[in-house]
């Protein structure tokens, strides 16, 4: 019953009277102990929900700084069921309550089976998962295993999703809806609250569950921003890229990422705060 | 819902399958568009005036009919089956690609995008979309890997000529199917004017589909050209398949035809044993990439593994759909050439019929002379020779150890 820790994490934040900050990493990036190391601090930096990439050799929806930590991670070795046993050592060794979510393309997930992947994901602590290349249309042989597991199929939703689309996508979803804020690749254009916020009202209104906001959010001020329209803020870009800074400047990329990461969680946390002051 | 007959072949269904295979596996972004999609071509495959005017630029611009040519040295060299090329290596811009773009552009111009994307890995179908583009007025962007942009400089300058933009894709190991990611990330970005023109008949629903049409006139012509000469059906088709365009073109107008058997000739690389080789249906399993499900070269985790082969335009570790299905269910058969009887084939070729083939349709050939001896004299063969060699001679020069 994993759903119920996304379900937990967002009714908590709702009684707070705040957005959540979700946090996205790359399973294995750049090497199995180091993104350990990272995931194990997530909670501690102010990750309200971490969204753990698994990574693809063709992911056709990001842009280059997810592209790089796909290619890094799986040249550190890292397959899906790697990232399964992290999720499994991250239960065991640091936190029970973080609900995860794992984000990438439907392959991996074919070759190691729908049925056992549902079950093994579960098993492991894994509360939902994100399928970029799975739109409705094709999602529901997935779905039901996903749904005989107790793991919630999170859908994304995006500027070009028009109302009567809308329904289709919300059906068969729990947790959350992601909303893809720009029509773009990850990390490259960059979000524009204002703009984003009567789509968020529209898709909780059609799904009736927490809306995500992510894409092209990168600096605290726009993670501030989109806490302040919608349910949650998500980075990954920024998260990711640190890590690529910190390989080149030859430094521990951990404590840099952890730190970005807390900065990004204090803007989110006391986003609506400083609306009400502002007010 | 299988179909009872294979003269009753109707794939795709309404979800853009065929069989187990295709589909729409795209990011939501995209999925409203390739819906779109969908609908625009159904209502211009529907409406004369479209096929009357796609039929008018390729008669009088592409060159088409194209000419069915009885290959009468390399049959006695054989010593089996009549061969026949299908010569669409004669079309405007030098292959079969040209088909294809004729109908995307015009399917375009009607939707009214002012924006084309293609990918290209020998630059054949970067050629004919930039070629289309500059007869339209559209500007063009052309995704190649910057492996092929490397190897394949003649179409690269072709392209710029024509006023095409190339952009070089660093991501990834730099080919094909990296410039398909490139393309297919342009497109999640310019969602309101951009129309892309996919060059194989793979990806999202309906393009495996549209793209298969496009192409089917090529085994519209050659059913009319061989009953006028021939007075009959052939016993085999024999094509090239990298992404399978030129192939499901050919094969299409025969599927309800059971004795005429479609054979399918991947390229083999290196050979199969080496796992340096292209062949999804030999050496592959099924599974998702690029918006379709099909057969993918892929690692135990599903990782995409790079192909290799001697021909760019076959060096795709995916096929389109429909071939993936034709697999399946046995209607068409799938054997593979090494890039050294590819190469073998390309000498030959040149030698007895003074055609100088592409690389891509050298693999045909190098199997029909078996298939010619296996159904021996009397027997009728048509081969696509789906494009020309000019743009392979520096690599093939290479190979064969002259410098130019």
């Amino acid at each position: 019953m994993t759903k119920q820790r996304l379900d937990q994490r967002f009714a908590a934040l709702n009684a707070e009277g705040r957005a959540g900050f979700v946090a996205y990493v790359m399973a294995g990036d750049p090497d199995p102990e180091t993104a350990f190391e990272i995931l194990k601090g997530l909670p501690a930096a102010g990750a309200d929900v971490i969204e753990l990439g698994f990574p693809f050799s063709d992911p056709m929806a990001e842009g280059p700084p997810i592209q790089r930590a796909a290619l890094r991670a799986l040249k550190a070795g890292m397959t899906l069921k790697g990232v399964l046993d992290i999720v499994r050592r991250f239960r065991a060794e640091a936190d029970q309550d973080t609900p995860i979510v794992l984000m990438g393309y439907l392959n991996p997930i074919l070759t190691y089976g729908f049925g056992r992947f549902a079950q093994d994901a579960a098993d492991a602590g894994v509360d939902g998962l994100i399928v970029v290349d799975c739109p409705p249309e094709e999602a529901d042989p997935l779905a039901d295993e996903l749904d005989a597991a107790g793991v919630s199929l999170i859908r994304l939703a995006a500027p070009t999703t028009d109302d009567k689309r809308l329904a289709t996508v919300v059906r068969r979803t729990s947790g959350f809806v992601y909303y893809v804020s720009v029509a773009g690749v990850t990390g490259v254009k960059e979000v524009d609250a204002g703009a984003v916020a009567p789509a968020v009202e529209r898709v909780r209104k059609a799904s009736g569950l927490p809306v995500a906001v992510g894409f092209g959010v990168k600096t605290p001020e726009q993670a501030a921003a989109v806490a302040r329209i919608a349910d949650a803020a998500v980075v990954g870009s920024a998260l990711v890229d640190r890590i690529a800074f910190a390989i080149e400047a030859n430094e521990n990329p951990a404590p840099k990422v952890l730190e970005t990461a807390a900065a990004l969680a204090k803007a989110v946390q006391s986003a609506r705060l400083a609306s009400k002051a502002e007010a | 819902m299988s179909p009872a007959k294979s003269n009753a072949y109707a794939w795709p269904d309404e979800n853009g399958r065929f069989g187990d295979y295709g589909g729409r596996y795209v990011a939501e972004t995209l999925m409203p568009l390739v819906l779109e999609l969908e609908q625009a071509y159904r209502a211009a495959k529907a409406d004369r005036a479209f096929q009357d005017e796609l039929d008018w630029f390729l008669k009088h611009y592409v060159g088409r009919p194209s000419p069915l040519y009885f290959a009468e040295r390399l049959t006695q060299h054989f010593g089996g089956a009549k061969i026949y090329f299908k010569r669409d290596e004669l079309n405007h811009t030098g292959a079969h690609k040209i088909n294809n773009c004729m109908g995307q552009i015009l399917l375009a111009r009607r939707m009214g995008r002012t924006r084309i994307i293609a990918e290209t890995g020998a630059g054949q179908h970067g050629v004919a979309s930039a070629t289309v583009c500059a007869r339209f007025g559209l500007p063009c962007v052309v995704y190649m890997g910057a492996t092929d942009v490397e190897r394949q400089k003649p179409n690269v300058f072709r392209m710029r000529l024509l006023g095409a933009e190339v952009v070089p894709v660093t991501s990834g190991t730099g080919t094909l199917k990296d410039a398909m990611n490139e393309a297919l990330r342009d497109w999640v970005t310019n969602v309101d004017d951009t129309f892309y023109i996919i060059g194989t008949a793979a990806g999202p629903h309906p393009y495996p589909e549209l793209v298969r049409d496009f192409q089917s006139v090529i085994g519209r012509e050659a059913r009319e050209q061989i009953l006028e000469q021939e007075g009959r059906l052939p016993d085999a088709l024999v094509a090239a398949i990298g992404g399978g365009s030129n192939a499901i073109g050919l094969f299409h107008p025969f599927i309800g035809d059971d004795g005429v058997r479609l054979v399918g000739v991947e390229a083999a690389g290196h050979g199969i044993p080496t796992g340096q080789h292209a062949a999804s249906l030999t050496g592959g399993r099924p599974g998702v990439l690029h918006g379709n499900k099909t057969y993918l070269l892929q690692d135990d985790d599903g990782q995409i593994i790079d192909a290799h082969s001697i021909s760019a335009g076959l060096d795709y570790p995916g096929i389109g759909p429909e071939h993936a299905h034709l697999h399946d269910t046995g209607r068409a058969e799938y054997v593979s050439a090494t890039d050294e009887e590819a190469l073998e084939a390309f000498q030959l070729c040149a030698k007895l019929e003074g055609i100088i083939p592409a690389l891509e349709p050298a693999h045909a050939l190098a199997r029909t002379g078996e298939l010619a001896k296996e159904i021996g004299k009397g027997g009728i063969i048509v081969m696509n020779m789906c494009g020309r060699g000019d743009k392979d001679i520096f690599s093939v020069a290479e190979r064969l150890g002259t410098k130019l």
